[in-house]
């Protein structure tokens, strides 16, 4: 029973990692705390389901709408914090200007897609909706390991960029000093938008991979991550990817054994009880903000 | 006149409720301090004003004074702890407190649950919004005159540099966000009190963003900015209702437009020319 509930929060944090990345991310690089990020992920599982009932196989539909999420997450920068960034804003001023954006594309999904739960077209997941795989005395769908899959091949994929890559090594440069970066001949804007598609992507990922778990794809299930998020990013430190991944997996388990062992009314307040024990007690997470500029 | 009036009068007192909510994060914003829980301090005085009202048979003006206090208690206590966070960490640990604050009143049996709490006495009428809303803003003004003004914009500007004169930064914080929370009680007691009926949804994370989102157009340190942006954020969706469920883009846009051509709000506006 407790290794089947600690199966189950594994595939929660799995995907709780990839939204909570594309905070740290932007925070890392940028200082700036992105309230738009939810809404990305909200809108991408959104474009899958229109992908999908467009007649697309669902495979495609996934990498067409990551790579719609992270190009939303360029006009993002450019519409919101780009200008911002040029007249030294500070920290107020770009989040007030994420919940902007963050508000409008709420806005175009409500038009496009009205209110209430959408659901994938019946078939979609193929063999892969049927059926359940045991291992012992665990026992999975073909779904959960995909989701498992996908969702740790995404963050391998991004720990070979972050660590070998130019683009990597640009990122972490301009998240430890931007100005001596800027001044080494790296381009800043180009490095910022990089980073703020793969954020985007990853979050967009996200939300699908949680739209096909649960089956249902809504307005609100941005608002209901978001601040879950953000106690991960706290619980991991903000800035460090590596923390955002660990704090999302502590949290996937500490929801999934609390509904399970306790009581499920009071989830989330264990979340946010976390959270704040740590932001008195140890502001900088369980990895602090180094661990982005040395990852 | 009075038809007109009569006609939009509930959208009157919203505005009056939401500048009392503006003003009161714009006192906190002001000593430099990015705490977002006054969604949390509007529904914690809320739920005690309107029970009180409702089990004990309260007045209005009770339920104002204890609401309040209760407001001002919850926040001197969240206060000890989150003294030495500052920035974006002050203000993700003070969502949290509003999380953790929704979710209690989602589970406790007071309040009723998530269903809400209901048969309020609707008697917070437009004078009552009002009168607070003029008494706040005098208080303000004859505030803004003193001493204690400038350890607060001294407090925002350079907290080292402040402390080098001599204020007490850690008393001027501690005194902001107090302050700040006991109004935005008020506001939650005449908003429970003007609906009838409350739920732990309406002082969630979007009421917040609501209430910063109205304080930062308005102009953060401007107590007059700040309620043309909480008028002007209420007005907004209910004037671009012909655009039916795309009227939310209209909202995001003209918010930001004005955080992009505005940068000191709309009180910037005027402030610049002065």
């Amino acid at each position: 029973m407790l290794a089947q509930q600690l199966a189950n929060g594994l595939f929660l944090g799995a995907v709780y990692a990839l939204f909570a990345i594309g905070y740290t991310l932007v925070f890392g690089v940028l200082d700036i705390l992105n309230l738009a990020h939810a809404a990305i992920f909200m809108a991408t599982a959104f474009a899958a389901i229109a992908l999908v009932g467009a007649g697309l196989p669902l495979a495609l539909a996934i990498a067409i709408a990551v790579v719609f999420a992270g190009l939303l997450g360029i006009a993002l920068d450019r519409v919101a914090f780009a200008p911002l960034r040029a007249r030294n804003a500070g920290t107020l001023v770009p989040l007030i200007s994420s919940i902007g954006v963050a508000i409008a594309i709420g806005g175009v999904a409500r038009g496009l897609f009205g209110p209430g739960e959408h659901r994938f077209p019946s078939g979609t997941l193929g063999p892969l909706g049927e059926g359940r795989i045991h291992l012992g005395a665990l026992a999975f769908s073909g779904l959960d390991i995909v989701i498992l899959g996908v969702a740790l091949a995404l963050m391998g994929t991004l720990a070979y960029v972050m660590r070998a890559t130019s683009l990597g090594r640009a990122i972490r440069a301009v998240a430890e000093d931007r100005v001596a970066a800027a001044l080494l001949g790296l381009d800043l804007e180009r490095t910022i938008a990089l980073t703020f598609f793969i954020a985007s992507a990853l979050g967009g990922a996200a939300g699908i991979l949680i739209g096909l778990q649960y089956d249902s794809v809504s307005l609100e299930m941005g608002s209901r991550i978001e601040l879950k998020g953000l106690a991960i990013v706290i619980l991991g430190g903000m800035g460090s990817i590596t923390g955002a991944v660990i704090g999302a997996f502590i949290l996937g388990a500490v929801e999934v054994l609390s509904v399970a062992y306790i009581t499920s009314s009071y989830r989330d307040a264990v979340a946010f009880g976390v959270m704040f024990a740590i932001l008195v007690l140890r502001p900088s997470g369980l990895l602090g903000k180094r661990a982005l500029r040395t990852a | 006149m009075l038809a007109w009036f009569a006609a939009h009068s509930k959208l009157i007192d919203q505005i009056g409720i939401n500048a009392l909510l503006a003003l009161s994060l714009s006192i906190s914003l002001r000593s430099g301090q990015l705490a977002l829980a006054q969604a949390a301090f509007m529904g914690i005085a809320a739920y005690v004003g309107a029970i009180g009202a409702v089990e004990a048979h309260w007045n209005l003006p009770l339920s104002l004074v204890i609401g309040s206090l209760c407001a001002a208690i919850a926040a001197a206590l969240l206060a000890l702890p989150l003294g030495r966070l500052r920035g974006v960490f002050l203000a993700i640990a003070t969502i949290g407190f509003g999380e953790i604050a929704r979710i209690v009143e989602i589970n406790v049996k007071a309040t009723g649950g998530a269903e809400g709490y209901a048969n309020i006495p609707n008697d917070a009428n437009t004078a009552w919004i009002y009168g607070t809303l003029g008494i706040t803003g005098a208080l303000i003004l004859i505030f803004e005159r003193s001493r204690a003004a400038l350890a607060i914009a001294a407090t925002r500007e350079d907290e080292s540099a402040a402390r080098g004169v001599g204020i007490d930064v850690t008393a001027v914080r501690f005194g902001a966000l107090v302050a700040g929370a006991a109004l935005a009680g008020c506001a939650g007691v005449l908003y429970a009190h003007a609906n009838y009926f409350i739920t732990p949804s309406d002082f969630g994370f979007a009421r917040m963003e609501q209430i910063l989102v109205g304080c930062v157009i308005g102009g953060v340190t401007s107590s007059l900015g700040a309620v043309i942006g909480a008028a002007v954020m209420t007005i907004l969706p209910e004037s671009v209702r012909f655009l039916a469920d795309y009227r939310e883009v209209s909202t995001g846009a003209i918010l930001l437009a004005i955080v992009l051509f505005a940068p000191d709000g709309i009180a910037g506006l005027w402030q610049r020319r002065a």
